[in-house]
């Protein structure tokens, strides 16, 4: 995106060229108690592209998803999916929460957590079918769990968790994924298993948006940064915008210089 | 005719038509309560349900001094259990509040609502035994329950409701049991999180309130808990596991009404929640999914094929085995002799072990990404991870390489 930064006016999205853009942010701030966690950041993700949002910790990444899909209230801020309010395009968006948020001793087996993402389009009252679980053995198989389908989910690794989140979110065939920190204390087979899911998706035209830590896959995996602490730093593409000078001003003193020299950036 | 005839007979609803309404009365009750309770437990929000149900207290009182107020008798029931609906609501609706604008966290915002609440209905309940002198208004049995005197009416209200409750959970189990996972998710997805919340609190909030009479304010959480608690045992699937725990809510209820109907002097919430503690006491001990006594018998059977398994990996590398059990273990099996040297069946079994081991080694080189690799565990035999072809492809691979080093040595 090359549009110049713009200024909101209230109930206003100004970004014309982004009015359908899978998610458009303006001037969002989040709090914790009186403790701004995100500050005024704009953000406008393009249709198509695969996002990685990177800062410190405690630098307001998963709340910026959360305030953008109202999962923690907005104290400010306006937020537009598919130029839309997010409660009007709710079937056009997957969320894959952090897989620490949840307790896995609960009473699930794999197969029910993935057709949790099929709660939507199945309805609250009608009974599953044969449909539903195909479906849904389709998604595990994508992941590469579906030998485990049967298994009771307190059973799995973090990384065969993960991939079951990831499961539910295909199970709801959305056109925009948002992922809180996917690759979080995962292994390396569940991490490419992950990554090139998300490929895929992206090669069908779907939008993807992952909080991300490592900063040495990030040019491989994600073709946009936006950079946050607290305050949005820069957003854009990966080969202008993820430069050494602005992951200085992201992560200050945090981040040694060797460490950047070792990301050989443009 | 005796206590035990008498229970017998009460047990198949042959001891009259009124003690046959109140023991199915208490079973409606306890099913309710055991699926609600169900999507509580999940929530971990057991404490609020007790908060509520003491909240109840000063709604019986008050609504009693309202009824004598205005001259009819104070002890109508449906007009208790509104009084008691209403100030348990409050109680609930403060609690929420106090958790959600201060920064006191939900655990002392029950313990400060649920003690201020009873304070004020024992206030109360002192109150009209002064003024009600003369009429014994015995509301103090809505503290531990009892169903000695009840009408056909009530037991009938108290059926109905109970019924109309579980028919709600069974409407309610999805968003309740996505939001009792994943509440963060849940909310993305369309569902109203408070609004599934207090619909849960309200599920407890109308079994607490139709089981003061049977069951009582103080005892009624555990009516909600532990036959959730208990069906955990047996299953890892939430449906059957709500399905369960209403089946023991619901036992609980009827054979602690009937007990109790058997002894005029047994007061009924003891009795039912002392039916529920047997029920959670047989599934803690004999379920054989999660059961205390399966646990422990799989624990060691698991320990044997790892002494077994690590014995005979010993035996490949003819390495001494030095472990106690691992030698009874090997000895049984006929792997060893006393010397501890190998028979030749354990032989056969170490080198089978040690090329498997080899086989998982070349594996998980050629097929990282493999689930079988996943679920590799030391101890399952390879044949029944994966296919034959693969073992083979495995094994050629295997041959190779001993080639390429022995060329290269």
């Amino acid at each position: 995106m090359s549009s110049a930064k713009l200024v909101a006016e209230s109930g206003k999205i100004l970004d014309v060229a982004s009015k359908d853009a899978p998610l458009t942010v303006r001037g969002l701030t989040v709090s914790y108690g009186n403790k701004p966690a995100v500050f005024s950041v704009d953000a406008s993700i393009p249709a198509g592209s695969m996002t990685a949002i990177i800062g410190p910790n405690g630098a307001g990444k998963s709340t910026f998803l959360k305030g953008a899909l109202g999962v923690v209230p907005r104290l400010s801020g306006e937020v537009r999916i598919f130029g839309k309010l997010f409660e009007d395009a709710r079937d056009r968006v997957a969320y894959v929460p952090q897989r620490a948020s949840v307790d896995w001793d609960f009473p699930a087996r794999v197969i029910d957590v993935v057709l949790m993402g099929l709660y939507g389009s199945v309805g609250l009252f009608r009974l599953w079918r044969a449909r539903h679980r195909e479906q849904a053995m389709d998604c595990l198989k994508r992941v590469g769990m579906a030998d485990f389908a049967d298994r009771q989910i307190g059973q799995l690794s973090g990384g065969q968790q993960q991939r079951v989140f990831l499961a539910r979110a295909l199970a709801q065939n959305a056109e925009f994924y948002l992922l809180d920190e996917p690759f979080a204390g995962v292994d390396a087979a569940t991490e490419r298993a992950i990554v090139s899911v998300l490929k895929e998706l992206k090669s069908e035209g779907r939008t993807v948006v992952c909080v991300h830590h490592d900063l040495s896959t990030v040019a491989e995996y994600f073709d946009r940064v936006l950079l946050i602490n607290v305050r949005r730093i820069a957003e854009g593409p990966v080969e202008t915008t993820f430069t050494a000078e602005n992951l200085q001003e992201t992560y200050g003193g945090r981040l040694a210089a060797t460490h950047i020299d070792e990301l050989h950036l443009a | 005719m005796g206590f035990g005839d008498y229970f017998i007979s009460a047990l198949f609803l042959q001891a009259g038509y009124n003690s046959a309404l109140v023991a199915i009365g208490a079973g409606l009750l306890g099913l309710s309560a055991g699926s609600a309770g169900a999507f509580i437990f999940l929530r971990k929000r057991a404490l609020v349900s007790d908060a509520i149900s003491h909240a109840t207290l000063p709604g019986v009182g008050l609504a009693f001094i309202i009824m004598v107020a205005f001259g009819s008798d104070g002890r109508w029931l449906p007009g208790l259990i509104l009084g008691s609906a209403i100030s348990s609501a409050i109680g609930l609706l403060m609690v929420e509040w106090i958790t959600r604008k201060t920064r006191l966290t939900e655990d002392a915002a029950i313990g400060a609502v649920l003690s201020v609440f009873f304070g004020f209905g024992i206030v109360l309940l002192t109150v009209i035994q002064t003024m009600s002198s003369g009429r014994q208004a015995g509301l103090e049995n809505f503290l531990l329950g009892s169903t000695a005197g009840m009408l056909i009416s009530e037991a009938t209200t108290i059926a109905v409701a109970g019924a109309m409750a579980a028919g709600f959970v069974f409407l309610l189990r999805r968003p309740m049991t996505l939001v009792a996972f994943d509440p963060e998710y849940a909310a993305t997805t369309g569902v109203n999180v408070r609004n599934i919340d207090l619909a849960m609190m309200g599920l407890a909030l109308i079994v607490t309130v139709i089981g003061l009479k049977i069951v009582g304010l103080i005892l009624i959480v555990a009516l909600l808990i532990i036959p959730p608690v208990a069906a955990r045992f047996w299953t890892n699937q939430v449906g059957r596991m709500i399905g369960i725990a209403a089946v023991i809510g619901g036992l609980s209820g009827y054979v602690g009404a009937v007990l109790s109907a058997a002894h005029a002097a047994l007061p009924t919430g003891p009795i039912i929640v002392l039916v529920a503690f047997g029920f959670f006491m047989i599934s803690a001990l004999f379920s054989p999914l999660r059961g205390g006594l399966a646990s422990a018998l799989r624990h060691q059977r698991f320990q044997r094929r790892v002494h077994r398994r690590q014995g005979l990996l010993s035996l490949a590398r003819r390495e001494p085995i030095y472990d106690g059990l691992t030698i009874r273990i090997l000895r049984r099996a006929g792997m060893i002799r006393a010397d501890g040297v190998a028979t030749a069946r354990g032989r056969i079994a170490a080198e089978k072990a040690a090329h498997d081991e080899a086989r998982w080694a070349m594996a998980r080189r050629m097929l990282p990404d493999d689930s079988a690799i996943e679920r590799y565990d030391g101890l399952t035999p390879i044949e029944r991870m994966m296919t034959p072809d693969q073992i083979a492809e495995i094994d050629r691979m295997i041959q190779s390489a001993q080639t390429t080093q022995g060329a290269k040595a």
